[in-house]
């Protein structure tokens, strides 16, 4: 914890620090809707349908009378959790297909890397468009689709960097103490690759996030009450002219989730 | 590259071919004897084993027969060949202003290293890679439809009426696509250049009396676009997928709304001659790129 105090004081970079605050700033705000949330993001108030910005609520009420404001934070912590569940889907293959090929090589790379990079020539969206085809629609499908959609990209990175390693000193150095494969891959080599792993981790959270705007812009994104900033930015399409306000919310929090997660990862590519 | 396509083609039939729900079934309705679906099962070639029916479904694509379409019983390959033109143009102008936009503003940001306008161009490039696509082509469709009136949304006109009128119609989805790769080839164009300015070969060119703009346009940027003509390849690719968002919000008849249209509608032959079709341009563009990169870099084919 301390470490990491210190890696921030250290770290000058206008991109790090805000993108440093952008995260802190609607990460915190997910984490307090969760205990408190002054309106429920799905009740419908006829009374007050179609309300302005005001104090009462931050952002207005959308034409079912629902606090923009409210269903914005839930909409972060949908996407959030997309995301997540795709990134943690697609690092935990991508690292044990990539450590596999790259310390072994051999046929099995050859193999598995020959599919991997016919995957790999396809867009992210477009994969996970095909997954979501075969699975069908359903949010557990949709961060599964996603979820092995990213599975190519993350591996290609890790199999270069166990490649690299492979040959290294200190990993020759571990062989020849007796250490046996599986704890030179994931106990030696493993952590001396985090710096390229936390930015392409980056990387593909914000692909996440993005990919997911766009398959619940073509209606199999996630399903109703979960709805996503994506889903709300989708929705509100129908009202653009006489209610731009309902765009603007979500819109304006999905951008800056992207940006600050994307600055972040910028700053800490450019320091390590 | 062929190893490629087969591998692609196994996959995507093997997969479509573990989906549960029997295409005979669905055509004949859940009323059709077991008799009936046996006899359309037969019919359809469905009883084969898998790597029979793989084997004639490959064939037959390679010789141009895409198979017959579950919803509308027309061959694949005729529906497609009207959309095709369309994804064609639609990805070739948004690769072109891609190209136009990022360029000159790469060179340009490179140059003037963190002047004003260098810093601008870069806080917006961060901001335009933020906002996904859908949502900007929202915003341009409602700034120049329906506030400036100088496009019709919906309005779209297809190319074998008036060309130029599909032309006009294309320029702002193809901007809406192009904007975030523009954005993105900015900002790998300006700091390749800025780490090949920093290299020992440029000062020698310095200080062999070369010009500021010789040394920058002779030297510099032919270095510098190595990276970038990859990143242009891949983005590419990119540039379909992107289309298939701005197609379906633009109301475009291309490839990529045929395939949500299949996808939704479960029409697999469609869906799979599509993929296919995808698959096989990303190889041929990544043919291309090779090939471009051993022109530009002699050290490749060494």
């Amino acid at each position: 914890m301390l470490r990491i105090l210190d890696y921030i004081k250290k770290n000058q970079s206008p991109f790090f620090r805000i993108g440093l605050l952008l995260t802190l700033v609607i990460t915190c705000a997910v984490l307090i809707s969760l205990f408190y949330m002054p309106y429920s993001p799905t009740a419908m108030d006829r009374a007050s349908r179609s309300l302005g910005i005001s104090l009462r609520h931050p952002m207005g009420t959308d034409n079912f009378g629902r606090d923009i404001f409210c269903r914005v934070l839930y909409g972060t912590r949908v996407t959030l959790l997309i995301a997540l569940g795709t990134v943690a889907i697609g690092t935990t293959a991508g690292i044990l297909i990539g450590a596999l090929c790259g310390y072994f090589g051999g046929l099995l790379d050859e193999i598995v890397m020959r599919i991997n990079d016919a995957l790999f020539a396809f867009p992210s969206i477009l994969l996970a468009l095909v997954f979501v085809s075969l699975m069908g629609t359903g949010n557990l499908q949709l961060v599964l689709s996603l979820g092995i959609a990213f599975i190519p990209s993350f591996s290609r990175i890790v199999r270069g960097e166990f490649l690299r390693a492979r040959s290294m000193d200190y990993v020759l150095n571990a062989r020849l103490q007796g250490a046996s494969h599986l704890r030179i891959m994931f106990v030696h080599i493993l952590p001396n690759i985090r710096g390229v792993l936390l930015s392409s981790v980056m990387i593909g959270f914000n692909n996440a996030v993005l990919a997911e705007a766009g398959l619940s812009f073509l209606g199999i994104g996630t399903q109703p009450p979960f709805d996503s900033l994506g889903q709300m930015l989708s929705d509100a399409r129908i009202n653009i002219m006489s209610e731009p306000r309902y765009m603007l919310g979500p819109g304006i929090v999905l951008i800056l989730l992207v940006l600050g997660f994307s600055l972040l990862g910028e700053g800490l590519r450019t320091k390590t | 590259m062929v190893i490629t396509l087969i591998v692609v083609s196994v996959c995507v039939f093997v997969a479509f071919s573990l989906i549960p729900g029997d295409p005979a079934t669905r055509k004949l309705g859940t009323e059709a004897t077991a008799e009936q679906v046996a006899a359309l099962r037969a019919q359809m070639g469905l009883d084969a084993p898998l790597h029979v029916r793989y084997l004639t479904w490959i064939t037959s694509f390679v010789k141009g027969d895409f198979g017959i379409s579950y919803q509308t019983g027309d061959a694949v390959r005729s529906l497609l060949a009207k959309r095709i033109p369309v994804t064609f143009f639609l990805a070739l102008i948004a690769f072109c202003m891609t190209v136009v936009i990022a360029i000159p503003v790469g060179i340009l940001t490179a140059k003037y290293e963190n002047s004003w306008p260098d810093r601008i161009v870069t806080v917006l490039n961060q901001i335009i890679m933020s906002v996904p696509p859908f949502f900007s082509g929202i915003l341009l469709s409602t700034l120049f439809g329906l506030i400036l009136r100088w496009f019709t949304p919906g309005a779209y006109v297809s190319y074998d009426t008036s060309f130029r009128a599909f032309l006009g119609y294309m320029l702002l989805p193809a901007f809406c696509v192009a904007l975030p790769k523009a954005a993105m080839t900015i900002k790998l164009l300006r700091s390749s250049m800025i780490e090949e300015a920093g290299r020992d070969y440029t000062r020698t060119a310095y200080s062999r009396g070369n010009t500021i703009d010789g040394v920058m346009y002779g030297h510099i940027l032919k270095n510098a676009m190595i990276p970038v003509v990859t990143f242009l390849g891949m983005a590419l690719a990119d540039l379909l997928a992107g289309s298939i968002v701005i197609e379906q919000l633009f109301s475009i008849p291309g490839i990529s709304r045929t395939l949500i249209t299949s996808i939704s509608n479960r029409d697999y032959p469609v869906v799979m001659a599509v993929i296919m079709g995808i698959a096989a341009t990303i190889v041929t563009v990544n043919l291309i790129v090779d090939l471009v990169y051993r022109a530009i870099d002699p050290r490749v084919s060494l």
